[in-house]
């Protein structure tokens, strides 16, 4: 018992989190519960406080869409929230495809795929480019390009709704992640996901290493969906500065050591100018 | 011996980091540029639909695609269940926007109309449901319903007014008209007519009506409606017969045309005439 706690705290409470923002939203739609209405793109909580997708809106300019006070203060609202808990805290505490791909990974991991192919064929920068790219489209097509196939809104509102999940687009990531590219969607294509991390690069509450206790057992390298950002392990004890973090914490609760932890920007950065 | 040996090596030299640089930004940029175009294809395939009818309130349809943010809040702000925001797979309705399908479960014209201040986006708007600052839903445009004669058994002469009973604003979208039947020579019709400057679009008609499929039906307004163009001037009505006002007298002469009469009449002779 104690050991489960001790190696899976973090995802408990994730999947706590996950499961239970996405009961919210469906009580709003079938029950009418006021705490969390709307969905992932834009929500209203307990009837007051606004909370909009900053990409969405940024493929709204794109377009040409003239931008709602309404909104433009939800966008402030979840930008400085997502400043604040870290930007890809999104990816692993919110957004529903998580827990898609994460099973993916823990099966592809069980059946040995991983083994199979050590270098990643892709780069990690595709997300960037498709993100430019939906811009581009968006300016062009004069509709918010991503918003019209995204896989992510699909399923939240498929399960929000309930219409008709997008089941297709859910499989088509499951598969891909397991078959073809480890972290494939989440690591390397969700332009979503490319946005979080360029607005991470300056949030608050980062992951840590103290390169004292740590014992090289590269646990942490192994679990984490984003190994590159670790690359100061077991070298140097600075926080992880890299956007591409999700702040899983999966890093941490593996770590028998205690060599990672989380730690606030600001406090942080003291520590290793000291 | 030892020339040829140079020779052989020096082909299969490694690229050159500049050479590998701009091969590399060559594959990126035809990679974004395939990806683009497929991405760009679907987008607008997946946004063509016209026939498609909006919440009370929405925009132009151009405008709403990019604007609409996909939240679903007007969607639970309905008390009766009319909207519903668009599954993936309907292929021919634009992915997560909302839409009603009056057949199923048509507007109710709510006097407060609840689905209109909560979204976010401006996507429906306030003002244009509003008269003097005060909500107004008689003004919404969803719509327009468009009898047809064939199909509708009041214009066969058998009596129903069902339509005409379920208008939420009857005696100006829809009124009865009175006519002889000279088949039975003793009955009379009792045809509705719908008339455009009052008809909201609600569908109430097209729910009530008792035919298989419905003989009064919602079309968006764009489709139902015809346009005569601005040559012809209904002499008899005082404000149109204003527009002559400020037209010159200037006498046209043209040859003799070499299209047909009709072309020519629908065409471009009158045209520069006011
Ligand atoms: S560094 Fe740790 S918290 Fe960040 S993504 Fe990797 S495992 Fe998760
Ligand atoms: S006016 Fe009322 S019935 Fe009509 S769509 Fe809005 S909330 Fe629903
Ligand atoms: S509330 Fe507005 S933005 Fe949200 S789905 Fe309805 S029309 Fe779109
Ligand atoms: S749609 Fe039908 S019921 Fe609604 S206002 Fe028009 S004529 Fe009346």
């Amino acid at each position: 018992m104690k050991y489960i706690w001790n190696n899976y705290r973090y995802l408990i409470l994730r999947r706590v989190v996950q499961i239970g923002l996405l009961v919210l939203y469906f009580g709003a739609n079938a029950w009418g519960w006021s705490v969390l209405q709307g969905n992932l793109s834009s929500s209203v909580i307990f009837g007051v406080i606004p909370m909009s997708d900053p990409y969405a809106a940024l493929q709204m300019l794109a377009a040409g869409a003239l931008l709602a006070t309404n909104l433009l203060m939800g966008v402030a609202v979840a930008t400085l929230f997502y400043l604040l808990v870290g930007g890809r805290a999104f990816c692993s505490w919110v957004c529903p495809i998580n827990m898609v791909t994460d099973a993916a990974n823990v099966l592809r991991s069980r059946l040995g795929f991983n083994r199979l192919a050590n270098k990643q064929p892709a780069s990690r920068k595709m997300r960037y480019w498709i993100l430019g790219l939906s811009l581009i489209i968006s300016a062009v097509m004069g509709v918010t390009a991503f918003e019209f196939i995204s896989p992510i809104s699909m399923l939240h509102r498929g399960i929000v709704f309930g219409i008709g999940f997008g089941w297709a687009a859910v499989v088509v990531i499951f598969l891909f992640d397991l078959f073809v590219l480890k972290n494939g969607w989440c690591g390397h294509l969700c332009p979503l996901g490319g946005f979080y991390s360029l607005l991470g690069k300056f949030s608050f509450i980062r992951v840590h290493h103290y390169e004292e206790n740590c014992t090289l057992c590269m646990k942490c390298k192994e679990v984490c969906p984003e190994h590159q950002v670790l690359h100061m392990i077991g070298k140097k004890s600075i926080p992880v500065l890299s956007g591409e973090c999700t702040n899983c914490a999966r890093c941490i609760e593996v770590c028998d050591d205690e060599a990672l932890g989380f730690s606030i920007r600001k406090l942080a950065e003291k520590k290793t100018g000291a | 011996m030892s020339q040829k040996k140079t020779n052989i090596s020096k082909k299969r030299e490694p690229l050159s980091d500049r050479r590998k640089f701009i091969l590399n930004m060559a594959r990126g940029v035809g990679i974004a540029a395939l990806s683009g175009f497929v991405w760009s294809a679907y987008v607008d395939e997946a946004t063509a639909s016209q026939l498609l009818l909006r919440p009370p309130g929405a925009i132009k349809e151009d405008d709403f695609l990019k604007t609409c943010i996909k939240c679903g809040l007007c969607v639970e702000a309905c008390p009766y269940d009319t909207l519903m925001l668009a599954a993936p797979g309907d292929n021919d309705r634009p992915l997560g926007t909302p839409y009603f399908v009056p057949r199923d479960v048509p507007c109710y014209m709510c006097t407060d109309i609840p689905c209109v201040p909560v979204c976010p986006t401006g996507a429906l708007d306030e003002s244009s449901v509003s008269t003097d600052g005060k909500l107004d839903i008689n003004i919404a445009d969803m719509g327009l319903a468009v009898i047809d004669k064939e199909s509708c058994i009041a214009y066969w002469g058998i009596q129903c007014d069902a339509c005409y009973r379920a208008c939420p604003i009857l005696g100006k979208a829809i009124t009865i008209e009175y006519d002889q039947n000279t088949r039975t020579g003793k009955h009379a019709f009792m045809k509705p007519i719908v008339h455009s400057d009052a008809c909201t679009g609600c569908g109430l008609c097209e729910h009530a009506c008792v035919t298989e499929k419905p003989a009064i039906f919602i079309l968006p307004r764009e489709i139902a409606m015809g346009k005569a163009g601005s040559h012809y001037i209904k002499g008899w009505d005082k404000s149109d017969e204003k527009r002559l006002e400020g037209a010159t007298t200037k006498i046209n002469t043209t040859e003799i045309s070499k299209q047909k009469a009709s072309d020519k009449l629908n065409g471009d002779m009158l045209e520069g005439l006011y």
